[in-house]
């Protein structure tokens, strides 16, 4: 390519100081790559002496006085990311420099400052950077982004974390994991994402549909996990952290190695290990919730600023033990443990994971390559390969401990396209394609009926997205995005259960044959969805930001909600889908308001999000078994709002002193019942005081609180009747616990080793009052309370 | 133009891709081995009469039919019956009997019998671990908690009321004999509605 100028050198480089005939001349001009506009004030320094010079307002500068050889410039530019370039000099050259003017990659950006690239313009977005994800690095993803305002969490435990963005969580919920959406069955409760969180560089949350490129099902949000920025140069670099945690008496440590030259090539490793034994409520130890973890990452490929391509491989496995005490048989059982107060079965503690447990795998490879096309834009095309297995074990009779009562496994295909027109100052369009293939194997030697059928998926989307610059304040931009998918499943159905459904009268044509007491149906489904977006940002300056957005997002029902059919063992629930259910229509109306004084800042955020034909999950009844009664969870279809708001802010008080306040408030209402909607998060409070002073060896040290109100408006509780009472008693299964207050604290102190070497050594003291409390979205609620105090010791070294 | 080429190309990749694969071939049916479709206590009095049976049958076993429930007849007062249990997978063909499995796991199980208020009975275990062979040592337990799977029950007086027979996976044990001290997961639980007459 014409950047690179590379003639044959004629003079040694340390020929330079010598006192020759030194007259050569080197000219050129800077220019943008992609509209080749010259580029105003560039600075050009040859590296190595302290010979700068800045270009003129056509882009072009002269440097005098040189002695002939090789040398090597630098040109940086406000606007753009830093090249190096090397020129051969021999009497008068001229060089046409070619800088990437927009700056759109997010590694790019970090050269440049230390902020984060946006991903839209104008919908609601926040980022974790690493020291963050460092800070988390011995819990996981959903604990970490409830750094941020508005994302919550559902959980099972503490180790099985679901993030939730805007009150919404699973399915509405994508997760990228550079650049590769994972499908590792998120349609389930206690299905964390299969991620380890040391694998992230940086974690962006974008609330709102509105980044089509990545999907159009959005209805919560997007969670995009980026790799960080590896840089052109001869280097190699890494970094390992070792944490020991308190809680659960256990530990994790994560480690990883880059090598890069110059030329582009890269090549990345990562691996983690974790392992903690049962963890800890204030009052007694919470039998079986430890946990082993592994994640493992290889990633090599060239990385040239107009053509490149990289591989990526990564795999993750967890093994997580679930609370012994909420396994339980039936409601009677239930009703005694939401009665007790207390675990029904506590055990010494131990660091063996017994059943009920889960184990799952996950295996990511991806290939992508990428190209520039000089003027025009940049073309992306991507092939992505999931491998998703997941067990569950239970506690079963007969010996049947070591086989598992949930088999699955999901395998997913997807190829995609991308094309970014970034020719224009003023306006860029990108259009993508893709095409995914995905089948779901449930074994069938479980010997417990299927949860989720057997099935294929098929989806296909295209999208156009674009942005308009009007002026330096107002920045326009909006998208399209059509879906298909189909589902092809093959599915037994109890005749009792397709006949209690009513499917008898709708789709009886789909029956396949008839085996008496069960019927093989195929159900094939089509959805065909239109998303789109459109949205202004406001820029008075860099200080003062407003965001204005409308999204249209539709999003077609997922395995679960169509097929669901059985007792779920872990829940001690009949969880029922419906055949019938169709896609559900969100629209969201965010705005952004932001403002930064001298010495405080904040940032306003209110939406809606009203949602046509929402898909829910709620006890509506129970049915008897021989076992007892049992709580039916059925999938409706309801008109639902949402309407919300995070307020955060921060002060500088002092050189040394800063607070933080961030608050959050969701409201969640079932328009046609006129009646709370299920799980939605209860609103919190958090206020934060930081002390730090750099040149104590970058001390830091924090305070913080953490106030969860209770959630006051949920859905009404269920009458069952109770065998064992021989009458109607009251199933308080949605009754939230109460309002919580945690104080956590924590410092931080960097060294500086010998070398590059670094030495980062932090203390963080989560529940330090060790707080008794139950969260109400932790499904575990009902059986023991939540984490006591913990302590985490960490080490990080860079080198 | 290259771009175009491109975008064309990969449209027809997708298209190959996603037009590949599709073997409709029937999935194979579960074996569910762990159900516990039917209860049949039988009830012989000492000294001769007529035997009771109490019997709770829920073919679909999870599904969304009611357990139905037959007694066969009415107690007779002052009189011990030998009670014995039987518990069958009837989801299968032959039924399979799943008290074996409940004797190998004796240590894990448990019946509890409840008595309710008007009902003129009493229940006596009349078994313990020990009469049954481990199916992990393949030796009889030594340990000598009630199972239940026989048991006594005496009448006294004639009157009506509730008997509630429960089993037990994983209960604590030993207990004081009531669902409440014990524990554990309910693997069946039903509630019969008894005369002594």
């Amino acid at each position: 390519m014409k950047i690179k100028i590379f003639i044959v050198f004629v003079f040694l480089v340390h020929f330079h100081g010598l006192s020759q005939d030194c007259t050569d001349i080197l000219s050129g001009q800077v220019i943008d790559y992609h509209d080749k506009t010259p580029l105003e004030k560039a600075v050009i320094q040859i590296v190595g002496t302290q010979n700068i010079v800045e270009t003129d307002d056509n882009g072009k500068f002269k440097i005098l006085d040189l002695c002939s050889g090789e040398y090597e410039l630098e040109i940086s530019h406000p606007d753009c990311s830093t090249v190096f370039i090397e020129v051969s000099l021999e009497g008068i050259e001229w060089v046409d420099i070619r800088l990437e003017h927009h700056i759109e990659e997010l590694e790019e950006v970090k050269v440049v400052g230390d902020a984060l690239a946006n991903k839209t313009n104008s919908a609601i977005e926040e980022s974790l950077r690493l020291t963050t994800l460092e800070q988390y690095s011995s819990g996981n993803l959903g604990d970490a982004l409830k750094e941020l305002g508005g994302v919550s969490s559902l959980n099972t435990g503490a180790n099985i974390v679901k993030p939730a963005i805007h009150g919404l969580n699973g399915s509405r919920v994508l997760i990228l994991n550079d650049g590769v959406r994972m499908q590792d069955m998120e349609w389930g409760d206690e299905h964390a994402p299969n991620i380890d969180i040391n694998s992230a560089g940086s974690i962006s949350v974008i609330k709102g549909a509105s980044a089509l490129q990545y999907g159009g099902d959005a209805i919560g949000g997007v969670i995009l996990m980026e790799q960080a920025r590896i840089p052109s140069k001869d280097t190699l670099y890494g970094k390992t952290l070792v944490n020991g945690i308190l809680n659960g008496r256990g530990g994790n440590i994560t480690s990883e190695l880059t090598r890069a030259f110059k030329k582009g090539w890269f090549l990345k490793g990562q691996g983690s290990y974790k392992r903690l034994g049962d963890q800890e409520a204030p009052d007694y130890i919470l039998s079986n919730t430890g946990i082993k973890e592994i994640g493992a990452s290889l990633q090599f490929g060239k990385r040239l600023f107009t053509w490149g391509w990289d591989a990526r491989y990564s795999f993750y496995t967890s093994e997580i033990a679930i609370l012994r005490a909420s396994h339980i048989g039936s409601v009677d059982d239930l009703i005694r443990a939401i009665n007790s107060g207390e675990p029904q079965v506590i055990n010494p503690f131990t660091y063996e994971l017994q059943n009920p447990r889960q184990e799952v795998t996950h295996h990511l490879g991806k290939i992508k390559f990428y190209k520039r096309f000089e003027g025009l834009g940049k073309w992306n095309l991507q092939y992505d390969y999931q491998n998703n297995r997941r067990f569950e074990f239970d506690v079963r009779r007969g010996g049947r401990g070591d086989q598992a009562a949930i088999d699955l496994e999901l395998t997913t295909h997807t190829l995609s396209s991308d094309f970014k027109w970034d020719a224009k100052e003023e306006y860029q369009l990108q259009f993508g394609l893709l095409g995914r293939y995905q089948e779901n194997f449930p074994n069938p030697e479980t010997g417990v009926r299927r949860l989720i059928p057997d099935y294929e998926k098929y989806d296909f989307g295209a999208f156009v997205t674009g942005e308009y610059r009007l002026n330096d304040q107002l920045l326009v931009d909006a998208g399209i995005r059509y879906d298909f998918s189909r589902i092809d499943a093959q599915k037994f159905y109890q005749t009792s259960r397709w006949e209690e459904r009513g499917y008898d009268a709708e789709f009886q044509d789909l029956i396949v044959e008839d085996r008496g007491t069960q019927l093989l149906v195929n159900p094939i489904f089509d959805y065909n969805n239109i998303s789109g977006t459109v949205g202004i940002k406001y820029s008075e300056n860099d200080a003062n930001v407003t965001r204005l957005n409308y999204a249209i997002a539709k999003r077609a029902p997922n395995p679960s909600e169509l097929f669901s059919d059985g007792l779920h063992h872990s829940a001690a629930r009949i969880e029922l889908g419906d055949l019938s259910i169709q896609s559900e229509t969100s629209h969201k109306i965010s705005l952004s308001y932001q403002r930064q004084f001298k010495q405080w800042g904040f940032t306003l955020e209110p939406y809606g999000n009203f949602i046509k034909d929402f898909i829910l999950l709620e006890p509506t009844g129970v049915e008897f078994t021989i076992r007892g009664a049992f709580p039916v969870w059925e999938y409706r279809q309801t008109d639902a709002r949402l309407l919300g708001v995070d307020f955060s802010s921060y002060i500088d008080w002092s050189k040394n002193w800063k607070t933080e306040h961030k608050f959050s408030l969701v409201k969640g209402k079932d328009v046609d019942k006129d009646a709370a909607i299920i799980n939605i998060p209860a609103a919190t409070l958090r206020n934060k005081i930081i002390f730090s002073r750099p040149e104590w060896n970058g001390f830091e040290a924090f305070l913080e609180s953490h106030y969860v109100f209770r959630q006051n408006e949920f859905p009404e509780n269920l009458w069952v009747f109770s065998p064992a009472d021989q009458e109607d008693v009251l199933l308080e299964i949605n009754t939230p616990p109460d309002a919580y207050h945690l104080v956590a604290a924590g410092a931080k102190k960097r060294f500086q080793l010998k070398g590059n070497m670094k030495l980062t050594t932090s203390l963080t003291l989560t529940n330090l009052l060790n707080t008794k409390y139950r969260d109400y979205l932790n499904r575990q609620r009902f059986y023991a309370d939540d984490l006591g105090r913990n302590i985490i010791l960490q080490l990080k070294l860079n080198y | 133009m290259k771009t175009s080429k491109f975008l064309f190309s990969t449209i027809v990749a997708g298209a190959l891709f996603m037009s590949c694969s599709n073997d409709d071939e029937a999935p194979d049916d579960v074996n569910e081995e762990e159900v516990i479709t039917t209860m049949t206590i039988t009830l012989v009095p000492e000294g001769g009469g007529t035997t009771i049976t109490l019997q709770t049958q829920d073919l679909d076993g999870d599904g969304p039919e009611e357990p139905d429930v037959t007694i066969s007849g009415n107690l007779s007062e002052n009189t011990t019956y030998n009670g014995s249990i039987v518990l069958l997978n009837e989801t299968e063909d032959p039924a399979e009997e799943v008290n074996e499995e409940v004797e190998g796991e004796a240590a894990e199980h448990q019946f509890f019998f409840e008595v309710g208020i008007g009902l003129n009975m009493s229940t006596a275990y009349a078994d313990d671990e020990s009469d049954y062979v481990s199916a992990e040592t393949g030796e009889n337990f030594t340990t000598t908690n009630p199972v239940g799977l026989v048991f006594t029950a005496t009448t006294t007086d004639a009157g009506t009321g509730t008997f509630t027979v429960t089993l037990r996976h994983e209960p604590t044990k030993p207990n004081d004999g009531t669902t409440g001290d014990a524990g554990g997961e309910t693997d069946i639980t039903e509630t019969f509605d008894l005369v002594v007459e």
